[in-house]
This record gives structure tokens, C-alpha cells and sequence, in this order.
């Protein structure tokens, strides 16, 4: 078990370095002069060499990386160039209202998509299964930020229920979470129910019911247990895809998250910024898949024993 | 669609894929009603796109600010948005650019993907090695970010768009290729090939190649849907298509300020990307369950 652990540590660390220098390159494939570009066509040429020599433009290549690299490691992410402010400064408040958001996203679309993709498996082609399904496909169709601006029509603007945006305590939750979550809900309840039909199929759950057990019993202990892998690793994958989709879920309800800074600094070229951000995304990410293939610990013994 | 079981698209890695099975398949998808419906509005779609200079001859991003914010009437179906432009012009001539970004989006990560995944996947060793760690670092970021962060250094616009979307398709597109190329490399008609001596590249083109074109096209119908909800994000956040071209995220993003004025602004826009990407993935998941041998035929 402790080697399976060590082994999928020890594979995370390529891609680290794979990513860094992504970042790295991210801002020397700018077209042109980077500090230029950085400063606008309007700066002067003492900005353009101040940025120059705040970015480290001005040494070879790989003394550029190396540095980038120490400082990462030191979690030193370097100024903003439109602040000012240290850039690890501008990104831990707003990390922190995005995994709030992502995880009551997650949370929401697993409260939801579980059950229901469980009783479209346990009746499957009934009416009740159709419904599901159709929803599941509507729920992976709609674009988020589109759904997102109807609920703050209906609820917002019609019903006056719910805050149009901003945030400050769990009112402005609601609306951004449900946004989040619509398509997490879609592919988690198609994928429960694929996975909770393929272990209903196998005959140990025949065995179980010739015995007699209770048929929630079955669904829960010996179905939905077996299924669980499945299910988690396709939440895991999701809550990456959706932490690309807290960008623009975040820019409709004005949530002051990760994704809205890393947009405003898109937009203003405040490259530092971008970078850190863009870093600690990845990071969340990696760190999240990780953890997945770490339950397997836990839900698979085979995976223990390997 | 109901009636098969769902898979998501990893799954067709490395699995066997047969060839032969387009004949039947096609009488199963005829068969399948969700199937179809997302066929006909996917031909809605893309003839609305062709025509539309035809039927419509005024230019869509011409202004009658006298008519601004009209709510739908007979007269203008959907309304007009803040300077007085039919909506339903812009939306017809918006699936234009939609449709546009897709193909060549698409085009894009096809071109360079199948070639990767079948040099990945059939030479293995070093080659596969180095690719292998290429899309694990492209798959390391979410891929609607990848696409983000490709449009921070690009630059927006249609052209940059279309990269950035086709790039954040392109870790998948070689998975999938390479998953697909690592069992038919075992199959005993490769074998023989080899065994009499067939070069390299004609084993790739001709045995390999069209027996890993299913899964690829079935993934290629998905990501069609995937990449307009991409590029219509990218417009919404205004790194993508650039006013005043009626790209639907555009509008979209332009009507986000008039929810309280004007609601259908937005709204619209938002129901045409909703319907285009509906018929993408019916058709996906339609062409999946009728040309996946391992399903069976009933």
C-alpha cells in the first residue's frame, strides 16, 4: 500500500516540472518584447526596462528558470504588475472563496447526481430513468454562464429571493453553487448510473438477494459500495473541469474568486498574476487527482495489495 | 439512448475496435429517436449557417438605435439588442462563426493529435515516452483554463480563439488515438502484416488508422459541442471573438449588463449555444452506442 502511495507521489513530480515550464514559457511566448508588451504600447523606456528587470528579462534563459523555479519552491510568485502587491498576497484571499465555491458545488452535485443516478440504475428504462437522463443531458448541454444569468432573472431580478451577486455569507452561495454544479450533477448522475447498472449485473448482487437481504440492503451495502470507484474517480476529474468553469461562474455572479482574478489579470496583462494563478489551478488539480487515486486505498483492496 | 449503457469517452481506451460495423451501425442509429433529433437540429444548424446571406441580406452588425431593446414581437422575433440589431439575425449569422470555430477547432486537434496518438501508440518506446509527458502536463490543467491561458498569450480574436480551443482538445484527442492504437497494434492482422514485410507507415495508414476512426469520431462529434461552449465562454469573458461580431458568447456576455432592462438580450443567444451543443452530444452519444461493437446488436 505505502509503495502504490510512494509510486503515485513520485509520479506527480514530472508533472510539476512539466508545468513550471509551461508557466515559464507561458510569458516568454509572448510575441515580441514581454517587459513591451507587459508595459503597453504607451510606456516609456524606463517602465519597459523596470519591468524588464522585475521580470528578470534581462538574463540568459536558463538563470531565468532556475530563479523561477527557487522562487516557486519558496512560494515567492513574484509582484503584480498592476498592483504592485506580492502576488501570493492578491491569489490566498480569493483561493479561498473559490474552494468554497467548488466544494459546495461538488457537495451539491453529489447530494443530487448519486441518487438520482441510483434510481435511474435500479428501474432502468422506466419513465422515472428517461427523466434522469434527459435532465443529465439538458444539465451537460447548458452553458454554465448562461444558466447562470437565467437564475439570477428568475431569482434575482423577478422573485427578488437572492443576491444578483457579490458575496458575504451563504445567500451568495446559493445561486453560484447550483450554477457550478449543474453539469457536475449531469456527469455524476450518468456515471452512477452506467456504473450502479454494471454492478446490479454481477452475481454476487444475485447471490445477496437469493438470500434474502433487504433490496435497500442490496443497493446500498453490496451495489452502491462496489460502485463507489467509479463515482469518485469521475467527481475527481470533474472538480478539474470545474475549476476551469469557477471563471466564468465567478465573472456572472461577481464571486471574488481565483478564476475572476485570473480574468481581470488576463485582461489588464498583469503576467505575473496570470502565471500564479494559472500555477495554483494546476496545483489543485494535481493535488485533487492525487487524493482520488489515494481513496482507492481505501474502496479497492486489490489496489492494496498490488 | 436510454437504452444503452453510457460510457464516457476514456473508456474507449484501449479497447479492441473492430471494423466493418458501419452498415449495421447505421440501422441502429436510424433506430434511435434521441439520436436523430440530435441529427436534425445539428442539420438545422449548420444549413441555418450556409444560407444565411441568402435569406437575410441586411448586415447583421448594422445599428437602428430608434428600435434598441425591443422585446420579441412579430415583427422581431427575438428583439433587438442595445443598438437596435435583430437578435435572431445575429444568432443565425452567430451559428456562422459557431460553426466556423468548431470545424476548424476541431480540424486542428484532429490533424495534430491522430498523428501524435498513432506515432505514440505504435512506435512506443522514447517517442511515446516524450508525448506521453507532453499531454500529461496539457492534462495536468483544466482544459477550459489550458484554453484561457493559450488566449492570455495569443491575444484574442477569432483566429486565436480556434487555436486555444482546439489546443485544449488536442491531450485528448492523442489519449484516445494512442488507447485505440495500442490493441489493434496486437491484432493478428497487424501481425501478418508485419510478418510479410509491410513498411511501417502503410501498416499505419492502412490496417491501424481506419480501425481507430470510431472512436475518434464518435470523441470528435463530443468535442464539436464541447469546443462552441469553449469559444462562447472565451467571447462571454471577452478574450474570445470580439464585438461587433455576433459570436453567441459574445452577445451573451454584452446582454449580461441588460439582465434587469432587457432579459431576453441574453437569454436567446444562450438557448441557441444550448440546443447546437444538445444536438452534438445526442449525435455523439447516438453514434457511440451504434458503432460500438463491444454493446452487441440485439
Amino acid at each position: 500500500m505505502f509503495q502504490y502511495i510512494f509510486r503515485r507521489l513520485l509520479s506527480t513530480i514530472p508533472v510539476l516540472f512539466g508545468i513550471s515550464l509551461m508557466l515559464f514559457f507561458l510569458l516568454r511566448a509572448l510575441p515580441g518584447d514581454p517587459a513591451q508588451v507587459i508595459a503597453g504600447e504607451l510606456a516609456t523606456q524606463d517602465e519597459v526596462e523596470r519591468i524588464r528587470q522585475q521580470l528578470g528579462l534581462d538574463e540568459p534563459v536558463y538563470v531565468q528558470y532556475a530563479k523561477f523555479l527557487s522562487r516557486i519552491v519558496r512560494f515567492d510568485l513574484g509582484t503584480s504588475t498592476r498592483t504592485q502587491y506580492p502576488v501570493t498576497q492578491e491569489i490566498a484571499p480569493r483561493l479561498l472563496n473559490t474552494v468554497i465555491l467548488a466544494v459546495a458545488a461538488t457537495i451539491l452535485a453529489c447530494l443530487l447526481g448519486v441518487p438520482a443516478g441510483i434510481v435511474a440504475a435500479v428501474k432502468p428504462y422506466t419513465t422515472m430513468d428517461m427523466v434522469v437522463t434527459a435532465l443529465a443531458l439538458f444539465g451537460m448541454s447548458m452553458p454554465a454562464f448562461w444558466l447562470g444569468l437565467m437564475l439570477i432573472i428568475i431569482f434575482s431580478v423577478k422573485l427578488k429571493l437572492l443576491p444578483v451577486g457579490g458575496s458575504g455569507g451563504f445567500v451568495y452561495l446559493i445561486l453560484p453553487a447550483i450554477t457550478l454544479a449543474a453539469s457536475l450533477v449531469a456527469v455524476v448522475a450518468r456515471n452512477t448510473r452506467s456504473a450502479m447498472m454494471e454492478v446490479l449485473a454481477q452475481d454476487y448482487i444475485t447471490t445477496a438477494r437469493s438470500k434474502g437481504v433487504q433490496e435497500k440492503m442490496v443497493i446500498i451495502r453490496h451495489g452502491l459500495k462496489n460502485s463507489f470507484i467509479p463515482i469518485i474517480t469521475v467527481v475527481g476529474l470533474q472538480f478539474g473541469t470545474m475549476l476551469g468553469g469557477t471563471v466564468l461562474t465567478e465573472t456572472v455572479f461577481a464571486w471574488p474568486g481565483l478564476g475572476r482574478l485570473l480574468i481581470s489579470s488576463i485582461l489588464a496583462r498583469d503576467y505575473p498574476v496570470i502565471q500564479g494563478s494559472i500555477l495554483i489551478f494546476a496545483l489543485l488539480f494535481v493535488l485533487t487527482n492525487l487524493v482520488v487515486d489515494m481513496t482507492y486505498v481505501y474502496f479497492d483492496p486489490k489496489v492494496r495489495y498490488e | 439512448m436510454s437504452n444503452h449503457q453510457e460510457k464516457t469517452a476514456s473508456t474507449w481506451e484501449g479497447n479492441s475496435q473492430e471494423f466493418g460495423h458501419w452498415k449495421t451501425g447505421s440501422s441502429k442509429f436510424f433506430r434511435n429517436k434521441a439520436a436523430c433529433f440530435g441529427g436534425v437540429l445539428i442539420f438545422i444548424f449548420v444549413i441555418s449557417s450556409v444560407l444565411a446571406p441568402a435569406f437575410y441580406s441586411k448586415d447583421p452588425n448594422a445599428q437602428d438605435i430608434r428600435h434598441a431593446l425591443e422585446p420579441p414581437s412579430l415583427k422581431r422575433p427575438l428583439g433587438t439588442d442595445e443598438l437596435g440589431r435583430s437578435i435572431l439575425a445575429r444568432i443565425i449569422f452567430g451559428g456562422r462563426i459557431s460553426l466556423a470555430i468548431s470545424v476548424s477547432s476541431v480540424g486542428l486537434a484532429l490533424l495534430i493529435g491522430v498523428p501524435f496518438g498513432l506515432v505514440s501508440g505504435y512506435f512506443g518506446g522514447k517517442a511515446d515516452f516524450i508525448i506521453q509527458r507532453l499531454t500529461d502536463v496539457m492534462l495536468s490543467f483544466p482544459p477550459f483554463l489550458l484554453a484561457l491561458a493559450l488566449v492570455s498569450v495569443l491575444g484574442v480574436g477569432l483566429k486565436n480563439t480556434i487555436i486555444s480551443v482546439g489546443i485544449a482538445g488536442l491531450p485528448h484527442t492523442i489519449r484516445i488515438t494512442r488507447g485505440c492504437v495500442l490493441s489493434i497494434r496486437e491484432q493478428v492482422y497487424v501481425e501478418a502484416a508485419r510478418a510479410v514485410g509491410t513498411q511501417d507507415h502503410v501498416i499505419l495508414f492502412r490496417h491501424i488508422l481506419p480501425n481507430v476512426m470510431v472512436p475518434i469520431i464518435v470523441n470528435a462529434t463530443l468535442f464539436f459541442g464541447m469546443a462552441i461552449i469553449f469559444a462562447a465562454g472565451l467571447g462571454f469573458l471577452g478574450v474570445g471573438v470580439q464585438p461587433p461580431d455576433p459570436e453567441w458568447g459574445t452577445m451573451l456576455g454584452s446582454g449580461r449588463s441588460l439582465i434587469f432592462a432587457a432579459p431576453h438580450v441574453a437569454t436567446f443567444p444562450g438557448i441557441a449555444i444550448f440546443l447546437v451543443v444538445l444536438g452534438f452530444n445526442l449525435l455523439g452519444d447516438g453514434l457511440r452506442d451504434a458503432l460500438d461493437p463491444r454493446l452487441g446488436y440485439e
